[in-house]
């Protein structure tokens, strides 16, 4: 067991390796540095780091290849820093098994909440609480007994909207594509059915959030998919 | 002084283009003779074997060796184009082959007799064309030509010799030549050579010393010819002297105008008046004046116009036509414009009394000539003149009019016959006046001459004692007969030219409006094509005639693809016929000395810079009317300059977008220099101060420096996203990836992104519980709820209210954003959607792109927007997108 948590940057360029290392520093993360695909597989290989900042244009190769590379044999944490308006490209690097994405430019702040909420959710998976309570604001999920409760008052969801619920928690703090909820939710036969997605995600929002145009834990990206954050 | 030497600058400048053509053409050499015999075609044979032997690739194009044994030793060595057979009447003529000779492209070509008629089916009419076009494509010729085939000298030659000459040249292709070699034989020689059977075979030879060769011929022939090159070798010398600046005194250039007539005897003046402007080294004009009863004269003698005018135009002169009823006036007036020293008119054969009574165009124009010179040349003696007599159209014996006449005398006969008694003679006359008065008025000249005899007949044969016979007592009553008769002439002829004065303004009116109408309708088309095919519809309809216009397809090149009729009225064949006339901006084709064999009249649509197009005309009748000719020549120069004016609108147009475009990409460069320039000066700034003195600076001012990078670098990054965004929709690239979406959940998102920018403005979304998902690309329409957001924070002071509400609305969803703050400025409404503008209301800063790439996303959904103020004051900005359709059905449980 390391006590601190080691995350290698694939980052080209020079400045922004820069305010990274300043920060993960000042942050107390363990880092490295990888400049190119190739090295960033390699390291990976070698080092075995908790989380992976990974840019997509890297010189010698696309970051997707690191990506795929990478999920063959490993599942650490992946967050992609990508330009804004190329929501194909992360739809693409989600779908790949990437964890999350940032939006250069952005700023620290973000980016250190998404690596917090990346090694968490590790942390979890990895100790296993499925059947415990999950509690975000005033919504609380029994997962064991399957009943929510918004302000301590059960609400009444249909089957359909608890697996919704169910994979969103499963996911938390990530963002989740839309291909990828409805082949969880609705099976892989109902992939392309992001109608039903939209519905039950509105659905789902009326009964759980206090403003369904102003939600604080159901997120949407719009043109990527979902997220389910716990607190801002 | 040295002022004077300098030559003028026009001069030199035409010499220069002349130079330049000449770089171009072929050189013209032309080997000239008294008469046949003299041996041109064996020196134009010896200087072309020099040639060879000088290394030059001389080919024969076509050389007639009359089977003369030493000029066929002559063409040894040189090869020779294979001539082209041409059917005609059943025998097959072999004639030079031009097409040949322009694919061969020799550095010499020898084609002899330029003055020979090409059999029918051959391009051009005669030779000489066939070489012009050779010269012009580069090839050096030689040729051959007898004096007595040069059209100006042709009458003199017929007048000398008493042969007249058929095929001829004009005057400009030996002046056009390069290099003129006269072979001169002294007319003995000549005999003798005849005698010894050396140009013809000996009993033609016997035939031909008696006629053509007469001594006298051949010694006024070697005059002609040796006199026709002294003339070319003293205008070579002026033109060496201009050329060289050596000045001498010479008049200025005098300028003469030909009036001609639609006499045959019109070619004998013009070549006449062109004699005499070469010797008076002075311009000449050929005028014709068309007066009212010109319309009214048989085709031939008005086409026999036209081709004085052409028979002109070839031997150099500038020719116009001029119109008006009184000549001289029309002729005189002209000239003055002009500043015409000299005019030329053929002198009237008619006799003198014809003279007394019509006063002749000499008199009137020596009458009122003032300061011109007055030329009258004498008409061939004998000759028979056109009396210019208008003649009814077509006309069979009017035989009603006869008949009414005879009954409008019938009518006066009853009533002097019932009056006989009371009135006296005299008194009786004017009944026969009446009906004299009457026909002449109603009826042609012919019937008012029978009314006029007829009336006289009865009146003497009824009124007049002895009554009933003819005899006349009283020799008095012939004056009454004369005033009849003049009264009837005199008033039918008034009639009759007022009658004509009609028409003719009728025709005139009808070409003048065909040619009004063509202008005005192809004045509003704005595309060459549409010019073309509007002109193709109009000169059908007005000449009754197949019409088609073909343009270029590819840049100097015609092609019967690219034309203005559905149907091709010409067989395909004659697209090298139109490419011709394109390339030469020359008419041929049917009725035409170039290309008569084709279907159709080919005439070049000469604009005012370049040829623009041909149109091809297929007209009822073979030539058509001189008339029409006009006419068509007209509407083809109308058209080519509609077709000009089209391109150069579509040129003027294309810069005018460029230069639009050029303000777009300058209004950027500004906005985007300025904008990115002003957070990048604020960060340097920071940074740098931070960087140089962050030991002096209080902890506090730190913060405040580093917070200020932040905020500018994060102004920085909206600027350039929006510039992204708008060039990314500006360029195309983005599709609209439409799918249905619950509205909240694309504001939901919007409103995280904007949160802090929004700070504490109060913003209330106002969405109905029912509203349905609406068809939109979810990622564009987030970016348009941004934009907007973004923009009622930048126009608010902080603490404001922001309202969102949408409905659905008749024409879709509309969608409305309201604020608290001060509005907009007032014309601003329209002006905020605009790239780069930037509302006046007050001083924020931003590109101006931020509603422009609204603007763009609803316009790319179908949708529209408007900004108003409301009237409690605050922006509204209404947005109304398409509902495209229901949304699919989620099965319940699903």
């Amino acid at each position: 067991m390391r006590n601190t948590p080691e995350i290698l940057i694939v980052e080209d360029d020079e400045q922004i390796r820069r305010f990274l290392r300043a920060t993960l520093a000042a942050e107390r993360y363990r880092f490295h540095e990888a400049l190119t695909a190739a090295e960033a597989i390699a390291q990976t290989a070698a080092r075995q780091p908790d989380l992976i900042v990974l840019d997509l244009g890297l010189p010698d190769a696309d970051g997707l290849e690191v990506i795929r590379q990478v999920r063959q044999t490993s599942q650490t944490p992946i967050i992609v820093l990508s330009a804004r308006g190329r929501e194909k490209d992360k739809i693409e690097a989600l779908d790949l098994g990437a964890d999350d994405f940032v939006s250069k430019p952005f700023a620290v702040g973000e980016l250190l909440a998404r690596i917090r909420a990346a090694l968490r959710r590790a942390a979890t998976i990895s100790t296993d609480q499925e059947g415990s309570i999950f509690q975000v604001g005033n919504i609380k999920v029994d997962l064991a007994k399957r009943v929510v409760t918004v302000a301590n008052e059960e609400v009444h969801l249909t089957p359909i909207e608890y697996r919704l619920l169910q994979t969103l928690i499963r996911h938390v703090g990530k963002v989740i594509t839309q291909r990828q909820l409805l082949v969880e939710v609705w099976g892989p036969q109902h992939s392309e059915q992001a109608q039903y997605l939209r519905v039950y995600m509105a659905q789902l929002r009326r009964k759980l959030e206090a403003d369904a145009a102003r939600p604080r834990h159901l997120l949407t990206e719009p043109g990527v998919g979902y997220r389910l954050v716990e607190l801002d | 002084m040295m002022e004077q030497d300098r030559p003028n600058p026009d001069e030199l400048l035409e010499r220069a283009t002349q130079h330049a053509q000449k770089e171009q053409r072929g050189h013209l050499k032309i080997f000239f003779g008294a008469s046949p015999g003299v041996g041109k075609t064996f020196a134009m044979l010896e200087a072309a074997q020099i040639q060879k032997r000088a290394g030059i690739d001389v080919v024969v194009g076509l050389v007639e060796t009359h089977r003369r044994a030493e000029t066929e030793a002559l063409l040894d060595g040189l090869p020779a184009l294979a001539r082209r057979p041409v059917a005609h009447r059943g025998v097959t003529v072999q004639e030079f082959d031009l097409d040949a000779a322009l694919t061969r492209r020799p550095e010499l070509l020898l084609v002899d007799e330029l003055a020979h008629t090409n059999a029918p089916g051959s391009r051009h009419r005669q030779r000489w064309q066939d070489v012009l076009e050779l010269i012009d494509a580069g090839i050096n010729v030689y040729t051959t030509v007898n004096v007595q085939h040069l059209d100006s000298l042709n009458d003199v030659v017929a007048q000398v010799t008493g042969v007249t000459v058929r095929e001829t040249i004009p005057d400009s292709v030996l002046d056009q030549a390069d290099e003129i070699s006269l072979i001169d034989l002294p007319v003995e020689e000549l005999r003798q050579r005849l005698e010894a059977g050396k140009v013809y075979l000996p009993d033609q030879a016997q035939r031909a010393m008696t006629g053509f060769f007469r001594p006298g011929n051949l010694i006024a022939l070697r005059e002609m010819a040796l006199r026709r090159t002294a003339d070319r070798v003293d205008a070579q010398m002026r033109s060496y002297r201009r050329e060289h600046s050596i000045h001498a005194t010479w008049p200025v250039t005098e300028r003469l105008i030909v009036c001609i007539g639609p006499s045959p005897f019109s070619a004998k003046l013009i070549r006449a008046a062109k004699r005499m402007a070469e010797r008076l080294q002075a311009e000449w004009i050929v005028a014709f004046v068309e007066t009212s009863q010109f319309s009214t004269m048989p085709p031939e003698v008005r086409s026999r116009v036209l081709s004085s005018l052409r028979l002109a135009e070839q031997l150099g002169a500038e020719t116009v036509t001029l119109s008006g009823d009184r000549i001289a006036d029309s002729l005189l007036r002209y000239a003055r414009t002009r500043n015409v020293s000299k005019i030329i008119i053929g002198k009237h054969a008619g006799s003198r009394w014809s003279r007394l009574v019509r006063n002749s165009l000499l008199d009137d124009l020596i009458a009122d000539s003032g300061d011109i010179e007055v030329c009258a040349i004498s008409g061939e003696p004998g000759a028979p003149l056109a009396t210019a007599q208008p003649i009814a159209p077509a006309a069979p014996v009017p035989w009603l009019a006869y008949t009414q006449a005879a009954l409008a005398v019938g009518a006066s006969i009853l009533a002097s016959l019932a009056f006989r008694d009371s009135l006296n003679p005299t008194n009786l006359l004017m009944f026969y006046l009446l009906a004299v008065v009457v026909v002449a008025m109603r009826s042609s000249q012919s019937v008012a001459l029978f009314a006029t005899i007829f009336s006289v007949a009865a009146f003497d044969f009824f009124c007049v004692p002895p009554y009933f016979t003819l005899a006349v007592d009283d020799w008095q009553y012939l004056v009454t007969f004369g005033v009849i008769v003049t009264v009837g002439a005199i008033i039918s002829g008034l009639t009759g030219r007022t009658r004509n004065q009609a028409a003719y303004a009728v025709d005139r009116e009808a070409r003048t409006q065909a040619l009004y109408r063509l202008t005005k309708e192809m004045a509003g088309e704005t595309r060459a094509f549409d010019a073309a095919r509007r002109a193709t519809a109009i000169s059908s309809e007005i000449f009754d005639a197949k019409v088609v216009v073909f343009l270029e397809d590819e840049p100097g090149k015609i092609s019967f693809r690219r034309r203005t009729t559905d149907f091709l009225p010409v067989p395909q064949t004659e697209e090298g016929t139109a490419q011709w006339v394109f390339d030469h901006g020359q008419k041929a084709g049917r009725g035409m000395d170039t290309l008569p064999g084709a279907t159709a009249l080919y005439l070049p649509l000469k604009g005012a810079e370049s040829v623009v197009g041909v149109m091809a005309v297929i007209l009822p009748t073979i030539t058509g009317t001189p008339e029409q000719q006009h006419l068509l020549d007209n509407f083809a120069s109308q058209t080519a300059l509609a077709i000009e004016r089209a391109r150069a609108t579509a040129t003027a147009r294309e810069a005018q977008l460029q230069v639009a475009t050029e303000q777009v990409r300058s209004g950027l460069l500004s906005a985007v220099s300025h904008d990115l320039r002003t957070p990048l000066a604020s960060i340097t700034g920071a940074a740098t101060t931070l960087l140089s003195q962050r030991e002096n600076l209080s902890a506090e001012t730190q913060n405040e420096l580093l917070e200020s990078i932040a905020q500018e670098a994060e102004r920085l990054s909206r600027l350039v996203n929006n510039l992204l965004e708008m060039t990314r929709l500006e360029s195309g690239a983005v599709s609209v990836n439409r799918d249905w979406h619950p509205l909240e959940e694309i504001v939901g998102a919007a409103l995280r992104r904007v949160a802090t920018q929004l700070g504490d403005r109060r913003v209330v979304i106002d969405l109905p519980a029912h509203l349905p998902p609406v068809s939109v690309d979810d990622v564009l329409i987030e970016q348009l709820f941004l934009n907007l957001f973004e923009n009622a924070a930048k126009y608010t002071p902080p603490g404001s209210l922001i309202q969102l509400r949408a409905r659905p609305d008749r024409a879709g969803l509309l969608i409305e954003l309201s604020d608290s703050g001060p509005g907009f400025a007032p014309g601003d409404e329209k002006l905020v959607w605009e790239k780069f503008y930037r509302g006046t209301s007050t001083g924020t800063r931003g590109a101006g792109l931020g509603l422009a790439i609204c603007r763009s996303i609803v316009v790319a959904h179908g949708g529209t927007v408007e900004a108003a103020n409301q009237p409690t004051g605050g922006a509204l900005i209404r947005i109304w997108l398409p509902l495209g359709g229901n949304p699919p059905k989620v099965p319940p449980g699903a």
